[in-house]
């Protein structure tokens, strides 16, 4: 019998009604309970929850006590074992840690955490990639790319995973805002680490449509297309992300999965360097940047690769920059742009327009940029 | 007896057989025939037939068929059709883009039983081929006048063979100019995924432009991907969605005037017949569906016919045999120095040329035209009442009119209910509607359906299929248990995806059967 595991932040998205923009620090959930904040993350769990309710004969569910699981479980009528001990109405951040690392060591096929990008950090320092997880979006605003788009997604996907009639996993990035940048309307955001979630249904391929690749395929053919196109003279800057890193792989080059790399003739030379390691670099040679969709809201620049500064960017110049990406995660936007926020709005606005965005082996998509 | 009045709705259930493979049912030394011995004079003239077959050539062994009485092949085969649907049965407007219309039976009788076209063979002198060849000469002639363009070829066997047959044409075309730079083909997210395959199969880059609000590309798409390296571009129009995209020959002036050539993907012509053409959106090529559009049956992955036209400067590359005519007879063509050559043995799928050409002579061209305008009407009608039903919504253009097919989406009703497009799938069949077709992939609108209720389905078919979607939509906001297992009222009930995806499980012949049981 398959198990899943239930974890709720209950302060998650208390900030965002009031306008806090998030409740990580015990200061900032006092003030939010001050302004008349309620708690969102119960509802949504509670959601998602009853979408996975059908399976309730099938699987066994385990779940924290009380209002970080327990109770959305009962509500959505699941009768969950109940693990781990917690004081009721003073939770934190260690108690959601203390969880996710409990689920993973009794082996739940999926853990399903209510929260937001705070909640995602904590599930990463917890478990990593070490087990199967999915989010249900309570934060504020999430810029990790762990979540479902709505609560009850969340349960469709979860059940479509439990019942197996979904089998694959992808690597989803987690980010980190700094909430304090971001109240004082500072987006610092930095790619955090990555969760294994199940891959959303409309990557698998229907019964009409024969044969679709991979994820896996795909990320190949975009890695082979860029390196056959590579020129031994030039410097390639290579974005963070696991998109970029199948290049690195291709190549056998060691790859800073969250950090920039920088390579040339097919060989390293540099790891995980700073904004100034790249302008020394770049200085009157010729280079290429190579970035992809980092966070869930459609980033190419900003976005845990802040190291490609609009010096670095314009000493490259516009017309050398490669995005690359699968059309399932240009898709995932759903007609959204591309997204550019470099810090410097005259380049935003130069880099606006439409990129011919890599999707596979001679393959590419036209999309558009904006910011 | 018969339909609820009020609902619609049938009490369907389909028959079970539970019925062998018909090579399990084999008897050694049962027969079908008996094949009568031939007569003395034919054995003294042509001797056992065998030995005259070189050695090396002959089998050592007869062929492991089954053997089975006719009576039996019959019933077994009976048996089969009773668990399947398809267009004589159910009520077929749920596989948008592939045109269900009804095929005249009287053409099947034609094209299976007319010694003109059952007791002939290709490799006959063409004095002897004067009837299909003088069919094939005025489908051309027919196709001409349908698209504009000034000459077509009837020999690939598919939609998709004939797109890729323009894609070595328009390579052929820039090589002749000495243009070995044009490596690029352009095409879009909601044209047929093959204009983009077969490109790619020809040796080129695709480039895709995605889809603007509208539901087709920008032009400031279109733009950021021509250059001196685009060969042409590939699209469908009206697109996958039945959007159609009112900048065409914008497009297609874009895409001139940086020497790039136009190929139109008709597939999705039917709302279109008689009423707008490739020549008039200045395109250079373009293709139709002969088993589509011209009626002709879908054989379930072959036989089909795609029939792809050019305009008289792209004439020389097209593939051989060409059918001509003298003014007295009828003649194959094999000598066009800069033909692409074949692309399909012979001249291609003969009873669908047939069929079509019958199709065509039955409607007219007035008859066309209201083929036409009957198959948008009729979807304008069934898109009012699907968008009726809670839970569906339709993307992009909103506020206006597709035409002969619309892409509708589940999105609001997997929201509210968790219920997604597979589950809807699956329980139509249990109201004794064939399934319907999602989307091409990728897809990119969510819990996607594809209906197309082309000009054969009366308003109370097209009522009967909206009534269905409607209950299981009624089913999935107040009792979303009963499609989760469905269809229950079918032979196969649990259908296991993604498992009967994998190649792994998958048997096509009795060979591979076997070795996937482990039986050899």
């Amino acid at each position: 019998m398959k198990k899943l595991g239930v974890v709720v932040n209950p302060i998650a998205g208390m900030g965002g009604r009031v306008g806090l923009k998030g409740t990580d620090g015990t200061e900032i959930l006092g003030q939010a309970r001050q302004l008349g904040a309620q708690p969102e993350s119960p509802q949504k769990a509670i959601e998602a929850l009853k979408v996975i309710a059908r399976l309730k004969d099938h699987i066994e569910v385990i779940a924290y006590p009380s209002e970080m699981g327990e109770n959305e479980c009962r509500s959505a009528g699941f009768n969950p074992t109940v693990v781990g001990a917690i004081s009721s109405g003073e939770t934190t951040s260690r108690d959601t840690q203390r969880a996710a690392k409990e689920m993973a060591a009794a082996g739940v096929s999926l853990l399903l955490f209510a929260g937001g990008d705070g909640t995602a950090r904590n599930i990463c320092d917890a478990i990593g990639e070490s087990a199967p997880a999915l989010g249900v979006p309570a934060g504020v605003k999430i810029h990790s790319a762990v979540y479902a788009v709505s609560p009850k997604s969340a349960g469709e996907v979860a059940a479509m995973f439990l019942d197996g009639r979904l089998k694959n996993t992808r690597s989803a990035e987690v980010m980190d805002i700094d909430e304090d940048a971001f109240r004082n309307g500072v987006v610092a955001a930095r790619l955090y680490g990555y969760l294994t979630v199940p891959d959303e249904r409309r990557f698998i391929q229907s019964v009409k449509s024969g044969a679709i690749v991979s994820e896996q395929r795909a990320l190949h053919g975009i890695a082979d297309d860029v390196i056959s196109e590579m020129n031994d003279e030039c410097f390639y800057i290579i974005g963070p992300g696991t998109t970029t890193r199948v290049i690195m792989d291709r190549l056998g080059l060691r790859n800073t999965l969250l950090g920039i790399d920088v390579i040339g003739n097919k060989r390293l030379i540099a790891n995980d360097v700073t904004e100034s390691q790249l302008i020394g670099l770049v200085k009157g040679h010729k280079a290429k940047i190579i970035v992809t969709i980092i966070g869930g809201q459609g980033h190419v620049f900003g976005r845990g690769n802040q190291q490609i500064s609009p010096r670095v960017i314009r000493e490259v110049g516009k017309e050398n920059i490669i995005v690359i990406a699968t059309k399932e995660k240009l898709i995932s936007l759903s007609g959204r742009p591309l997204l550019v926020d470099t810090g410097d709005e005259a380049l935003d606005q130069e880099l606006k327009g439409y990129v011919r965005v890599v999707t596979g082996y001679r393959d590419y998509v036209m999309h558009k940029v904006g910011y | 007896m018969g339909r609820n009045k009020e609902t619609l709705l049938r009490k369907f259930h389909q028959a079970r057989w539970d019925e062998e493979i018909i090579f399990e049912m084999s008897v050694p030394g049962e027969r079908g025939i008996l094949v009568p011995k031939a007569e003395q004079a034919i054995c003294a003239e042509a001797g056992d037939g065998v030995s005259a077959i070189p050695e090396s050539l002959r089998r050592r062994q007869p062929p492991a068929l089954p053997e089975v009485g006719q009576m039996r092949v019959l019933r077994h085969f009976m048996r089969l059709s009773q668990e399947t649907m398809g267009a004589d049965v159910t009520i077929d407007i749920g596989e948008g883009t592939c045109t269900m219309k009804y095929s005249p039976k009287v053409q099947e009788h034609l094209a299976a039983r007319h010694p003109g076209m059952t007791e002939i063979h290709p490799l006959q002198d063409d004095d002897t081929l004067q009837g299909i060849l003088e069919v094939y000469y005025k489908m051309e002639r027919f196709l001409k006048e349908i698209s504009g363009l000034d000459y077509f070829c009837l020999q690939p066997s598919s939609g998709s063979q004939a797109i890729y047959t323009n894609a070595c044409i328009i390579r052929a075309y820039h090589a002749s100019r000495g243009d070995r730079e044009r490596n690029e083909i352009i095409t879009t997210m909601f044209s047929h995924p093959v204009d983009a395959a077969a490109p790619a199969t020809a040796g080129y880059k695709v480039i895709t432009l995605m889809p603007g609000e509208n539901g087709y590309p920008d032009m400031g798409a279109l733009k950021g991907a021509l250059s001196k390296h685009t060969a042409g571009i590939f699209i469908t129009n009206p697109e996958d969605t039945g959007i159609y995209n009112p900048e065409i020959d914008d497009y297609v002036r874009a895409a001139h005037e940086v020497g790039a050539l136009c190929s139109y993907d008709q597939a999705n012509a039917n709302g279109l017949l008689g009423i707008a053409r490739a020549k008039e959106a200045g395109f250079d090529l373009c293709h139709f569906n002969i088993h589509k559009t011209f009626s002709a049956p879908h054989g379930c992955m072959g036989p089909a016919m795609g029939a792809l036209g050019v305009t008289k400067e792209l004439a020389k590359f097209l593939p051989v045999p060409r059918v001509e005519f003298d003014g007295k007879r009828y003649y194959l063509d094999y000598n066009r120095p800069e033909s692409i050559g074949r692309v399909r043995s012979f001249f291609g799928n003969a009873p669908l040329a047939l069929k079509a050409y019958a199709w065509i002579m039955q409607h007219g061209a007035d008859g066309l035209r209201e083929a036409a305008e009957v198959s948008v009407l009729n979807n304008n009608y069934l898109e009012k009442k699907i968008r009726e039903i809670p839970g569906v919504v339709v993307w992009y253009a909103q506020g206006k009119r597709r035409l002969e097919q619309v892409r509708y989406s589940w999105e609001k009703l997997t929201e509210e209910t968790g219920v997604g497009s597979d589950q809807v799938e699956r329980r139509m069949v249990d109201y004794g509607v064939q399934h319907y077709f999602q989307s091409h992939h990728p897809m990119v609108v969510p819990e996607p359906f594809t209906l197309e209720p082309c000009e054969s389905y009366s308003k109370d078919d097209i009522d009967e299929f909206a009534a269905v979607l409607r209950q299981i939509s009624k089913e999935a906001y107040e009792n979303s248990e009963i499609l989760f297992g469905a269809p229950h009222n079918a032979p196969i009930h649990d259908i296991p995806v993604p498992a009967i995806l994998d190649p792994e499980n998958i048997a096509t012949t009795w060979r591979q059967y076997k070795r996937i049981k482990g039986m050899q």
